[in-house]
């Protein structure tokens, strides 16, 4: 054999898994794009109380509709006043809170309902799987806007109310991405080798398949979580949402509406916030399943 | 007035990757007249079906071709145009493919697809077309051939579309057919079938063949001419008799230790195997190759090293004879 | 493909009834419906006439049973706001509702679908980006906002267009846009996703191999097989869309069955929103259900199945 310094007998060696996932990770703009971008705003929900200028419930007739600093406003109100004179970057600061709690408690709770009708019927198949796509196509065939808005105009709009309707509305797509991914996984052979040294049912769906399937959960997670936001906001505009006087995004482009034709920051301003939060939470869902998998990229 | 149908001189493949250019193919020469049937040789990742798709003008973008000459009858490859290409294709070259399960569109009927080649190529009528499509598939050796062309790909067997495949290739009567591994993804009852069909299509029509394969068998039944490839390099090449007769590269004497030959392998006889793994080609790559696997190595191994030979059968290796004198030596 | 056919309309049917019997119960949802229906200021005296009057009184299911049967007689029952009956309220709003989703998904194809199969011919070319640009930034698009802006760019600003309203072609430019941008996006992902698959594949390069030239290698080759999921995603986001058609009819004033809604839900007018949640979710299950049909006409391993 020739002696060891040959370029060409050099053995190949990669970098590991992990090192390959965190360097993809890294080199992922809109990942690290929109996971800033989220983190940015967590914080600044979670330190509104300190961060915001005002109380963003305090009315000041006398300075209704104060125009933010960059259109002549002064630094008293940096995004100017509303029209009751409401402080509109305190408002929007708190309106962070609302948005992100509905989307993180509505993808929480319909994420736990999806995640057990698609595993369910992936895992044991037959008349389970059965029942859970029937459920799917009867969820889907509802418009998801109608009903969350006549039924929170049923029990009256309040932030619970929005919330649960929310959760228990959008867990379609947890059930089928969960399902199709379990159905995958449950084929493989690791999975048949437990249960062939008879590993309990749910010693099996907690060790062998919740594991495999996780990747594909954070990033649904993620992708409901900003589509809550949305559809929270639409409702608040609808008037059949958080009601006021919460600083909500939704409710607050609203409440800018009528003032538009002279004062179009109004409604900018709030719709401008809401729309960067969900498309950083989408970048971050979509740089995770680009991250985790990256073949499966579309 | 020559009958030399395909010379190709120096056709040299890169490919650009994240961590530097991957040579992909280096320096391959080969000629082949009419009606002869050449067939290239190696494992998979030598560089064998991208030589093929080069000659097709079917790669991929990102991969740069350069070569010395590629001259396809009167027609110069390295100068052809698309439009060029394109009148070439399916017309007076063919390609049949590895895998007739996905080789076949599954949006239209065999017969839409069989017809096709000869509507773009040539002025003739819907109804032409048909017969002529009709006819291949007999030849093919399909029964129900009239019947076959409303039928979609997924209502046949993979030997039949492998059938179809060829009728494909043969509808314009091409002067070269290029087979890339035609039956590997077959059963072995069928794998028979379809070379010997290729071999008596190519004679009939006194088609040229250019058969790649990792399959000496093959070879050995088949071909007039062998090219071995070994990490994108021609090893050796040679008419098919005398390269089997007397392997003068290293590699090919450890290709064909790889296969069972009827009255020398022995019964129960354990068959050769070639230690090692094919060297990664990217960056800089000089010298042969194989040294990284082969049992004679030496410190001058890694330089470059011109074919020798004679014009008909010729090898690359430091050895004069291809170290068959030491293997001798060993066995002795 | 007639097993198929009759299977789907099976299920089909069996999810439209399910459907039925959610929309009807959602009256039930607050406790009481006459109570409901007559407002907080009513005297027990008066919620017992209405529970009379409308058979609050009688088991649920007996007028589930009743309501269900009318509503397959095209009798949706009467609006408790407009006194007149919901049926032909509803029919009357429709026209609107469905130029606007026809038009809507029209524009989300002819944008989506050329825009997919050019992304995918040249990945990562500057037209991919945009692509891949329009899409994120459709996903994440409020889009009551996104017609608000249009109203203060097109109709205050530029004077172009009237803000609202829905009494010529003009007023519906925008809502259009809207609507339609709302669905883009999902298309265009799974058309380039579509395309870049069938372009890898091995019967393009047989294709090629033919000498065929690069249009007909796309478009007969390659679109034919790319688009066959695009046809059912296409009829789902029809669905969503006239679902979703409630907030933009609000933001452009457009009368149709979504303001209709909004407006009875409002209004606490029970029997049309009931109505109206049916009507929509019976869109949805035609939509889907004519795209599965089609999408096993047009693929032939299911047309011969």
């Amino acid at each position: 054999m020739t002696d060891i310094a040959d370029p060409l007998s050099a053995e190949i060696q990669g970098p590991s898994p992990r090192q390959m996932l965190k360097s993809r990770a890294l080199s992922h703009k809109g990942l690290i794009f929109g996971l800033s971008v989220v983190l940015l705003l967590v914080v600044v929900a979670l330190f509104a109380p300190l961060l915001a200028p005002h109380d963003p419930y305090a009315q000041s007739l006398m300075n209704r509709m104060v125009p933010p600093v960059f259109m002549g406003g002064t630094w008293e109100h940096p995004l100017g006043t509303d029209h009751l004179g409401r402080d509109y970057l305190s408002r929007l600061l708190y309106g962070a809170r609302v948005s992100l709690m509905i989307g993180a408690i509505a993808a929480l709770i319909s994420g736990v309902i999806g995640t057990a009708m698609g595993v369910a019927a992936g895992y044991f198949g037959g008349k389970v799987d059965a029942v859970v796509t029937f459920l799917i196509n009867v969820r889907l065939a509802m418009p998801v806007v109608l009903v969350a808005l006549a039924v929170v105009a049923i029990l009256g709009g309040s932030l619970t109310v929005v919330i649960c309707v929310l959760g228990l509305l959008l867990w379609d797509r947890f059930a089928v991405v969960m399902r199709a991914s379990t159905l995958q996984i449950s084929r493989r052979d690791y999975v048949a080798a437990a249960q062939v040294i008879g590993a309990s049912t749910p010693r099996i769906l907690l060790t062998e398949i919740m594991p495999n399937v996780f990747n594909n959960l954070i990033v649904i997670v993620t992708l409901e979580m900003a589509h809550a936001i949305l559809l929270e906001a639409a409702l608040s505009f609808l008037g059949l949402g958080v009601q006021p006087p919460t600083p909500s995004w939704g409710l607050m482009v609203s409440e800018g509406k009528n003032m538009m034709l002279f004062e179009p920051w109004l409604v900018l301003i709030p719709g401008a916030v809401l729309f960067v939060l969900v498309l950083a939470i989408n970048l971050m869902g979509d740089g995770l399943r680009d991250v985790t998998a990256p073949e499966g990229r579309s | 007035m020559s009958d030399m149908l395909l010379s190709v001189r120096n056709l040299t493949l890169d490919i650009p990757t994240g961590s530097g250019i991957l040579h992909a193919v280096r320096g391959i020469d080969f000629d082949l007249r009419r009606g002869e049937t050449l067939s290239i040789v190696g494992e998979s990742g030598s560089g064998k079906s991208l030589t093929s798709l080069a000659v097709m003008g079917l790669l991929g973008k990102s991969i740069k071709r350069s070569a010395d000459e590629i001259r396809f009858g009167d027609t110069d490859l390295l100068k052809a145009n698309n439009r060029v290409m394109r009148d070439l294709r399916g017309n007076r070259m063919a390609m049949i493919f590895q895998e007739p399960m996905t080789s076949l569109n599954p949006a239209y009927t065999i017969g839409d697809q069989l017809m096709e080649a000869l509507l773009l190529h040539r002025n003739v009528s819907r109804d032409k077309a048909r017969a002529r499509a009709v006819e291949l598939l007999e030849k093919v050796g399909i029964t129900a051939a009239a019947s076959r062309l409303s039928q979609y790909p997924h209502q046949l067997s993979g030997g039949l579309r492998q059938r179809v495949m060829i009728a494909m290739a043969l509808m314009c009567e091409p002067d070269l057919l290029i087979a890339d591994e035609p039956t590997t993804a077959l059963d072995v009852t069928i794998q028979a079938q379809i070379l010997r069909l290729l071999v008596d299509l190519t004679r009939e029509m006194n088609m040229a063949m250019i058969l790649i394969t990792h399959d000496l068998g093959v070879v050995a039944r088949v071909a007039d001419k062998v090219a071995v490839m070994y990490a994108g390099e021609l090893v050796e090449t040679g008419p098919a008799s005398e390269v089997f007769a007397t392997p003068s590269h290293p590699y090919t004497r450890g290709l064909l230790r790889c296969i069972p030959q009827p009255g020398k392998t022995a019964r129960g006889a354990r068959l050769g195997t070639i230690a090692g793994i094919v060297p990664s080609l990217v960056g800089e790559v000089t010298g042969c190759a194989f040294r990284t696997r082969c049992p004679h190595a030496q410190p001058s191994c890694r330089e470059a090293i011109p074919m020798r030979g004679t014009a008909g059968h010729a090898f690359r290796c430091v050895f004069a004879d291809g170290a068959l004198s030491e293997e001798k030596g060993v066995v002795a | 493909m007639f097993a198929f056919i009759l299977k789907r309309l099976g299920l089909a049917l069996l999810v439209a009834f399910t459907v039925s019997f959610i929309s009807f119960s959602l009256l039930f949802l607050s406790g009481d419906p006459a109570a409901a229906l007559a407002g907080e200021t009513a005297s027990g005296e008066d919620v017992e006439a209405l529970r009379r009057l409308y058979g609050f009184d009688r088991p649920m299911m007996v007028q589930y049973g009743d309501w269900l049967f009318s509503a397959l007689r095209g009798d949706f029952g009467e609006s408790y706001y407009f006194k007149l009956p919901v049926a032909s309220l509803i029919a009357e709003r429709l026209q609107v509702t469905m130029t606007l989703g026809v038009c809507g998904i029209l524009f989300a194809l002819a944008t989506a679908v050329p825009l997919g199969v050019a992304a995918a011919i040249r990945p990562n070319s500057l037209i991919d980006r945009v692509a891949l640009f329009l899409s994120v930034a459709g996903q994440a698009m409020p889009s009551f906002w996104f017609g608000l802006i249009l109203i203060v760019v097109f109709a205050i600003q530029l004077g172009w267009l009237p803000p609202s309203g829905a009494s010529s072609w003009r007023h519906f430019i925008m809502p259009t846009i809207v609507l339609g941008y709302y669905a883009m996006p999902a298309i265009m992902r799974l058309t380039r996703a579509g395309m870049l698959d069938v372009l890898n594949s091995d019967y393009i390069r047989t294709a090629r191999a033919k000498g065929s030239g690069e249009m007909r290698v796309l478009f007969k080759h390659a679109l034919r097989n790319a688009i066959i999921p695009v046809v059912s995603l296409a009829a789902v986001q029809m669905g969503f869309m006239l679902g979703g058609s409630i907030v933009v009819e609000s933001v452009f004033a457009l009368h149709g069955a979504g303001y209709l809604a909004w407006e009875s839900i409002a209004r606490n007018d029970l029997p049309t929103v009931q109505a109206l949640i049916l009507v929509f979710s019976m869109f949805y299950i035609v939509f889907t259900f004519l795209a599965d049909v089609l999408n096993a006409w047009l693929d032939p391993r299911m047309r011969s199945a």
